[in-house]
């Protein structure tokens, strides 16, 4: 049995990318015993691979934008799912926090006038829906996330942050009477264990794109705070919710930014129309996300794809020249010539609709804090903070405009630092942990490394993943929902008897390739329930069996607890600077 | 494709080995070295460690040395290898295990530049910035810190806690660089020593490596220029230690 160290901390942030790292810095400087706990370097956190920009209404082009139709824009993009008084928060502090960002010295690229350069992109408009095609999206050449991470560490270094790099976070420790005392973490060098002791914890963990089998997402991609949070008794909210990206390079699933179409580029089928004039005549091809990926495969569907095999659409960039291609968009340039074989100045790129981004998470209010509902009473959970893509606060609803994530991060990211700070400043106290506690959180580990026959973690994960990717794609229907559940309950229950073979203790990625299956695996429970549970289609939610939207029975968050329980719980229709924006249907 | 991994784990073993792997690459989903190891690792050796995360080329986890020349295993096309091919973890560092090699020096050294916009002005809204004064940092913010050129560097290997190397030094280009930055003639002042800058000999491993494209050795130059345009001069040495 590993021996259990402790380290005692005001608060840590489990996760280095750009929520986490916003988080550290509005913390650090405030003199409190803070650290990061990233499994990776913190730079190689996946807010790294954005390409396309934040949004921020300057109006740096047009000369005139505002935070109030950048929320319009936020709301119907997200099919009404999203909660308006998070999306207010979010869209009016997007100018401070860009400018801020731009200060801390991100390279941001510039305009004639020596601002901020603003691209177009997908689902924005002026004036309430009625002027088409806005520049919004503050963008550091095609490299913003890189940008921006970049800067973010680079500040924390100034600051001083406590880094603890490479340690794995296994499991949330709870007091009995629920407050959240830290976690439990691996120290990967060492194999040795820790009870990470901290008043506050923050989940700032990322997505879990990698329960699927195609998808832009990293490696690292397993939804850790996700699962940790669902072991914890804790719910997950809308986690139906996934958004195929409609330029993932074919066969790779690298991604390729939407700024491609928002410097002009266009997508076409094997007859060479562009398609999306077709299903959208004022967006085209800057439609929202779920509205461009379903197109691209309902085109692919009815034979429209290109190909040999007829399974991928072009993204044309061509016309574009050269010098905008290498000064807008040269990375992902770089990408397709590495990944697709193909020139990008002188030929299409083939791409998928690929997964890309989950619009659910945990649930929480505006200030990050986790909620937790009780008797469908939303109730804070005491010591508990998310932010970033694990959290669903919510801004994204059922679909997630582009470039409004580099803006969830570091909203959300700062927001929950300044709270905690404001927690910490009136003496929050940290309550006792029994060894019990303790034991319950270290389980995992020792159930992995107490496993000596049964199925491979890797053959598990490549069923799990083949799994989603069948069952759970761009369309749904009950049947094969059904089907994927019970595929889903079985290698649940197979897990537990589930090995590695290497069971050392330096640097074991074994083990942290197996702890991370174990999260990967409660995310896609969670999805497949609120996915069967969820009888219409909105946003990225789209089933052939229900093929329209219900306000009347299904405009509501779904919430899944790790025992198979559903819930809904309400959106938020409360802005408090502006009138509520109504449910309609969305402009096309 | 017979691929051959440089093997340590320091819970069992008092000295590294090699061990060879035969893969039939017809099975490996993808088309990069990455997914090679990725294969090997799921499917024959859940021990082999290694680096990696985005697997797209931009988050720089997996820089390792290929038949002698280090890279990122990721944007590495396994066809465009030999038949036979050796993986080594980067030259010049403590090897942690396997391919995992400890870069905390390497972080070390890219701290000491003070990677960070250093301005006393607070403007209202942004900073204004020329596109023309944006263009200098092209070619220097894009680095993601992987370690593939400072762990090729020889005057690296031999003072890695002297010598800032080739991506502390590109860091330090890309603020000296910056319109924005205001502390230039410190950070210059900070570099003007025999080892920290002086011990670039401008051979041009770094450049030769970059999987992205950069130019380390070009950053250098720039910095030396910097360096004569503000007057400051440095001390020759009577004699040189090595």
């Amino acid at each position: 049995m590993n021996i259990l160290r402790e380290k005692q901390f005001d608060a840590i942030i489990v996760g280095g990318g750009g929520a986490g790292l916003r988080a550290s810095l509005e913390l650090s400087s405030s003199g409190y015993h803070v650290a990061v706990v990233s499994k990776v370097f913190p730079t190689r956190s996946h807010t790294v691979a954005a390409q396309g920009g934040i949004n921020a209404a300057l109006g740096n082009v047009e000369g005139e934008d505002d935070w109030r139709w950048h929320m319009y824009d936020t709301t119907l993009g997200s099919d009404f799912l999203g909660d308006q008084d998070a999306i207010e928060y979010m869209c009016k502090h997007a100018p401070d926090t860009v400018l801020e960002l731009e200060k801390m010295g991100m390279p941001f690229s510039r305009d004639e006038n020596g601002k901020i350069y603003q691209r177009a992109f997908g689902g924005q408009t002026r004036h309430y829906g009625k002027e088409f095609s806005v520049h919004r999206t503050c963008a550091a050449s095609d490299r913003t996330g890189h940008a921006m991470l970049h800067t973010l560490y680079q500040q924390n270094i100034r600051a001083k942050t406590q880094f603890l790099t490479e340690w794995y976070a296994i499991d949330l420790v709870k007091s009995e009477s629920g407050k959240v005392c830290g976690v439990i973490a691996i120290e990967m060098k060492t194999g040795d264990l820790y009870f990470l002791n901290a008043k506050v914890t923050v989940l700032a963990t990322g997505g879990a794109g990698k329960i699927f089998k195609s998808t832009t997402n990293a490696y690292t991609c397993t939804g850790d705070g996700l699962g940790m949070v669902y072991r914890a008794g804790l719910p997950l909210q809308d986690m139906e919710m996934w958004q195929f990206h409609p330029t993932g390079i074919a066969n790779v699933g690298v991604l390729i930014s939407e700024g491609a179409r928002g410097e002009g580029g266009y997508l076409t089928n094997s007859e060479g129309e562009r398609f999306m004039q077709r299903y959208a005549p004022q967006y085209k091809d800057l439609a929202c996300r779920d509205v461009v990926s379903r197109c691209s495969a309902i085109e692919i569907r009815e034979g429209r794809g290109c190909g040999p095999n007829k399974d991928y659409v072009l993204l044309n960039i061509s016309h574009l020249g050269e010098e905008i291609i290498l000064k807008r968009l040269p990375g992902i340039t770089d990408l397709a010539r590495t990944f697709a074989g193909v020139d990008p100045l002188k030929e299409p790129i083939p791409v998928v609709p690929t997964c890309h981004y989950m619009m659910g998470g945990i649930p929480t209010n505006p200030q990050a804090q986790v909620i937790d509902v009780q008797k469908g009473k939303d109730q804070v959970v005491p010591g508990l903070y998310a932010a970033g893509e694990c959290a669903s606060v919510s801004v994204h609803g059922a679909n997630r405009l582009g470039a409004n994530s580099l803006l969830d991060i570091v909203v959300f990211g700062r927001a929950a630092g300044k709270h905690i700070k404001g927690l910490l400043d009136n003496g929050y106290e940290q309550e006792t942990v029994d060894q019990g506690a303790l034991n319950r959180s270290m389980s995992r580990y020792q159930r992995w490394m107490d496993n000596k026959a049964g199925p491979s973690y890797s053959e598990l994960r490549l069923r799990l993943q083949n799994l989603m990717q069948k069952d759970f794609g761009v369309f749904r229907t009950k049947e094969a929902m059904q089907e994927g559940l019970d595929g889903l309950i079985a290698i649940r229950h197979e897990m537990q008897n589930a090995t590695i073979s290497d069971h050392s203790k330096a640097f074991n990625t074994a083990l942290i390739e197996a702890l991370e299956l174990d999260n990967m695996i409660e995310v896609a429970y969670a999805t497949a329930l609120g996915a069967l549970h969820r009888e219409e289609s909105r946003g990225a939610h789209s089933r052939i069996d229900f093929p329209n939207r219900d306000d009347k029975h299904w405009h509501a968050h779904l919430i899944t607890y790790t025992d198979g329980r559903v819930a809904k719980r309400a959106v938020n229709m409360k802005p408090h600077e502006m009138d509520p924006i109504k449910l309609k249907e969305r402009d096309k | 494709m017979q691929v051959t991994i440089y093997r340590y784990n320091p819970d069992f073993d008092q000295k590294p080995t090699y061990k060879m792997y035969d893969v039939d690459t017809s099975k490996v989903h993808g088309i990069m070295l990455l997914d090679v190891l990725e294969y090997i690792k799921a499917n024959l050796d859940d021990s082999l460690a290694f680096r990696r995360s985005c697997g797209g080329g931009v988050c720089g986890s997996d820089g390792i040395n290929i038949n002698g020349k280090n890279s990122l295993a990721c944007i590495t096309p396994f066809k465009e290898l030999p038949e036979k091919v050796t993986l080594r973890p980067l030259p010049g560092m403590p090897i942690i295990r396997d391919l995992i090699v400890n870069l905390d020096q390497f972080y070390t050294q890219y701290n000491s530049v003070k990677p960070y916009l250093q301005t006393h002005s607070n403007p209202e809204k942004e900073h204004i910035q020329s596109i023309e004064q944006r263009d200098k940092l092209d070619g220097l913010y894009e680095c993601i810190l992987c370690a593939c050129c400072s762990s090729s560097c020889p005057s690296f290997w031999w003072n890695p806690d002297k010598f800032v190397g080739p991506a502390g030094l590109l860091a330090a280009a890309r603020f000296i660089l910056d319109s924005r930055d205001e502390e230039k003639e410190s950070r210059l002042k900070d570099l003007d020593d025999l080892y920290r800058l002086y011990r670039c000999r401008s051979i041009m491993n770094c450049t030769t490596v970059c999987p992205k494209g950069l130019n380390p050795n070009a950053a250098i130059s720039k910095i030396r220029d910097e360096m004569i345009k503000s007057k400051t001069t440095c001390t020759e040495p009577h004699h040189e230690h090595d």
